[in-house]
């Protein structure tokens, strides 16, 4: 049951952040995870933050997924 | 005294019982925003004259939930929808007939909106709705609204487009990017919402074909990739021609957007709906004609070449991947579900 | 692309070296599905075997936890919200898609947030969430259980088959059916878990293990390491996925798991009941537990179908092409056993994406 995503906190409330993953923003629940900050990024499943990643992390993960060819949203 | 000076502000039962509320639900919505003059008689069949060349009919239902999403509603897609089938046969669309299934409970206001929207995609491509029928029923799980459109488009002459006329050698395009309606209407869903900027490509593609059409008449292939996605598109294309498709996964045009909602839900953008891009299958030396042709259009901007047909394995669609593997592209079985694992 | 072809080449050298097969298993569905969709699998050399393990967490539920849930699902005023790996697999009789098109109410969820939510703005309408998934998914199943008493959320409960992974990873050592020579131990479980849980199959099986990340690059390099230490004749578990494991895991999702769960013998499908493999949900938090909601219902006995070696497929003895069912009677549309309808079971990642090479696998497995 391993499907989790790496995701951005924009806001935080509580228990609950907004995040973001590509543009897409959801809900997210930050209780799992140590001192949350705004802007961390953290690993999100099932609409629970169960890691954090540093910005380190984040390039590695950016370096090793070559994307689809991406468009703006115009 | 008039019993309905006051407007009503639900569909009521009555509204499909044919007496005055059904005319006032006519009249003061659906003639006022679709009317023409053939509509207008509100004869019980519409007649029109056509020239001697060959037609083509089309008909399609839609039940999309919600009935508002990003960028559209039920009314434009129905009306999109059902040109567009039109028009990936290479015929120029139009009429339409319109039915209308109404729920006890849809506010009237929503009606209004839905028809509004309809009437404006018509005006802007031309096409009439000159036949149609309202009825009403119980109030139930459907979120107020089912439509039909059944639709009537001129085969433009010398062009011969077939979902079974793809050769080896051919090139495959894709109007532009992938999974956007889809993933828009999921973004509603009760139980998965998220936001984003993202919103539906519906879009009615006649313009952007003929534009095709006119520097490319043999054309071998138009498909519009909805329901199933591209993967289901493609997999028709090379069932039907009995010949093999090769896609590019780096080629593939996709927004941010999807991407982060598709790795969310475990979702494939290639699965995902659309409802304002085509497939185009077109000669090796036509691809640049059809490329530019299709760029020029505000619905073709970033239309691009994906893959090519091949001549093994029959019937299948090959995904290079982005790490130079290769791999089956299926139909998805049933709904594509969100999932966790 | 350039950095992967180098991995691929790696392996490519190492497996030489090897001069033998090696048999790999990758215990997560996810893994699995993964290395399908990247194309992975077509890349590797003929003599490196992937096998899929158990850690399909929709494969290895019970039958009878399915009809459990369809028959919730037809109570009155009662909504049963699941992730949507669970609508189509196959109960005795019947799955929730179908039940949903007899009337039953039920909800596709992306997380049991949107479970508990849905239970706050209705509460005259129990709702009951699936509890399904290992340990990357028990925390937050806890959270929401935890969240539900705080509140007084009563119309809130949980179905709960979780289940934790090293206890299955030990049954399948100790039954002796495989001949495993490294392990892909599952990435995101780790997150939860750490990696010292891994830390008895070096020690008593000498088999090395890596805890892999699910991109494709992460998976090439860890076949790599695993291949390296093959080599080396060590046996070490290494993190390769450092992004998101450390050898403690997170220590918040460990502990609210504990103190909304306790670990109970569990019974796995195709594999049988394994000791300690399972999490039942504690007598404090009893009224949020659908088994004792809904305690009294009516559950038809659980029936294996013949024919069916789900069981031997997740534990990797077979493959999908060894089942008599496969692509004849159990096909996505029509699965049979759940291996095919999960879309991380091993059978539905063959059948989406295998056809081309899969009569290279048989073949070279049989070596």
């Amino acid at each position: 049951m391993c499907l989790a995503v790496p995701a951005k906190i924009l806001e935080i409330e509580g228990d609950t952040a907004v995040i973001e993953i590509n543009g897409v923003r959801r809900s997210g629940n930050v209780s799992l995870i140590h001192n949350p900050e705004i802007g961390d990024y953290v690993l999100l499943h099932a609409g629970f933050a169960i890691q954090k990643w540093s910005e380190e992390d984040v390039r590695e993960f950016n370096a090793i997924t070559e994307e689809m060819q991406k468009l703006e949203q115009t | 005294m008039n019993q309905h000076q006051k407007k009503d502000e639900v569909i009521l039962m009555s509204h499909g019982g044919g007496g005055t509320r059904t005319k006032s639900i006519i009249n003061d919505i659906i003639l006022k925003n679709l009317g023409n003059a053939i509509l207008a008689k509100l004869d019980d069949a519409a007649c029109i004259t056509v020239p001697e060349s060959e037609l083509a009919l089309t008909t399609d239902s839609y039940v999309v939930q919600p009935i508002f999403f990003p960028g559209g509603d039920i009314g434009k897609l129905a009306v999109c929808g059902t040109i567009n089938d039109l028009a990936m046969q290479g015929a120029e669309p139009r009429y339409l007939c319109l039915g209308l299934i109404l729920e006890e409970g849809l506010p009237v206001s929503d009606l209004e909106k839905i028809i509004q929207s309809m009437g404006r995609v018509l005006s802007a491509t031309g096409v009439s709705i000159v036949t149609g029928d309202t009825k009403v029923v119980e109030r139930g799980q459907n979120n107020g609204l089912l439509i039909n459109t059944s639709g009537m488009g001129v085969r433009c002459p010398g062009v011969d487009v077939h979902v079974s006329n793809a050769c080896p050698g051919d090139v495959i395009i894709i109007t532009g990017s992938i999974g956007d309606h889809g993933i828009a209407v999921i973004s509603c869903r009760e139980g998965l919402k998220f936001e984003s900027e993202l919103v539906s490509d519906v879009a009615p593609l006649w313009d952007l074909t003929h534009r095709l059409l006119k520097v490319i008449p043999n054309v071998h292939c138009l498909r519009d990739p909805t329901r199933g996605g591209l993967a289901a598109a493609l997999c028709d294309i090379a069932r039907t021609s009995d010949a093999g498709i090769r896609i590019n996964e780096t080629s593939l045009p996709v927004k941010r957007e999807v991407i982060g909602a598709c790795r969310m839900l475990g979702l494939n953008p290639l699965n995902v709906a659309n409802e304002g891009k085509a497939v185009v299958v077109c000669q090796q030396e036509d691809a640049e004609k059809a490329l530019d042709a299709l760029r020029s259009h505000p619905y073709g901007r970033d239309a691009c070449v994906i893959g090519v047909v091949t001549p093994a394995p029959a019937g299948m669609v090959l995904l290079e991947t982005e790490m130079g593997g290769e791999r089956i592209v299926e139909i998805p079985s049933g709904e594509d579900l969100p999932r966790i694992c | 692309m350039k950095q992967f072809s180098s991995h691929i080449e790696n392996i490519q050298r190492l497996s030489e070296k090897t001069g033998r097969a090696v048999k790999l298993m990758e215990v997560c569905g996810t893994h699995t599905m993964a290395a399908f969709r990247s194309g992975l699998r077509s890349l590797l050399p003929s003599n490196v075997l992937l096998l899929s393990g158990p850690g399909c967490p929709v494969c290895v539920t019970a039958g009878d936890y399915i009809d459990r849930a369809i028959v919730i699902a037809h109570e009155p005023n009662t909504l049963v919200a699941s992730f949507g790996d669970m609508i189509r697999v196959p109960g005795t009789d019947s799955s929730l898609e179908e039940a949903r098109a007899h009337g039953a109410r039920v909800l596709v969820v992306y997380s049991p947030l949107d479970a508990l939510n849905e239970a706050i703005r209705h509460p005259k309408t129990q709702v009951v969430f699936l509890g399904v998934g290992f340990e990357t998914t028990a925390p937050a199943v806890a959270w929401t259980i935890r969240e539900s008493k705080r509140q007084g959320v009563s119309n809130y409960s949980v179905l709960c088959a979780h289940k934790t992974i090293p206890p299955a990873m030990a049954a399948l050592l100790r039954s002796g059916d495989v001949k495993i020579d490294g392990f892909m131990c599952p990435g995101h479980v780790s997150v939860i878990i750490g990696s010292r849980p891994y830390e008895f199959i070096c020690r008593d099986y000498n088999i090395p293990c890596v805890v892999a990340g699910f991109e494709t690059a992460d998976m090439a390099v860890s076949i790599g390491i695993l291949l390296q230490q093959i080599l080396n004749h060590r046996a070490e578990v290494v993190i390769q996925y450092s992004r998101s494991v450390n050898e403690s895991g997170n220590a918040e999702a460990q502990a609210i798991m504990n103190e909304v769960f306790e670990e109970c013998d569990d019974r796995w499908r195709g594999l049988g009941m394994i000791p300690h493999s399972g999490l039942r949900i504690r007598k404090q938090f009893a009224q949020h537990d659908a088994l004792t909601i809904f305690g009294n219902l009516n559950i038809p006995a659980p029936r294996e179908r013949p024919g069916c070696i789900c069981g031997a497929i997740l534990k990797g003895t077979q493959l999908p092409a060894d089942c008599p069912l496969f692509r004849t009677q159990c096909t996505p549309e029509t699965p049979v056993g759940a291996c095919m309808v999960s879309s991380e079971g091993t059978c539905a990642a063959y059948y989406k994406y295998a056809k081309y090479t899969e009569h290279h696998e048989s073949a070279s497995k049989k070596g």
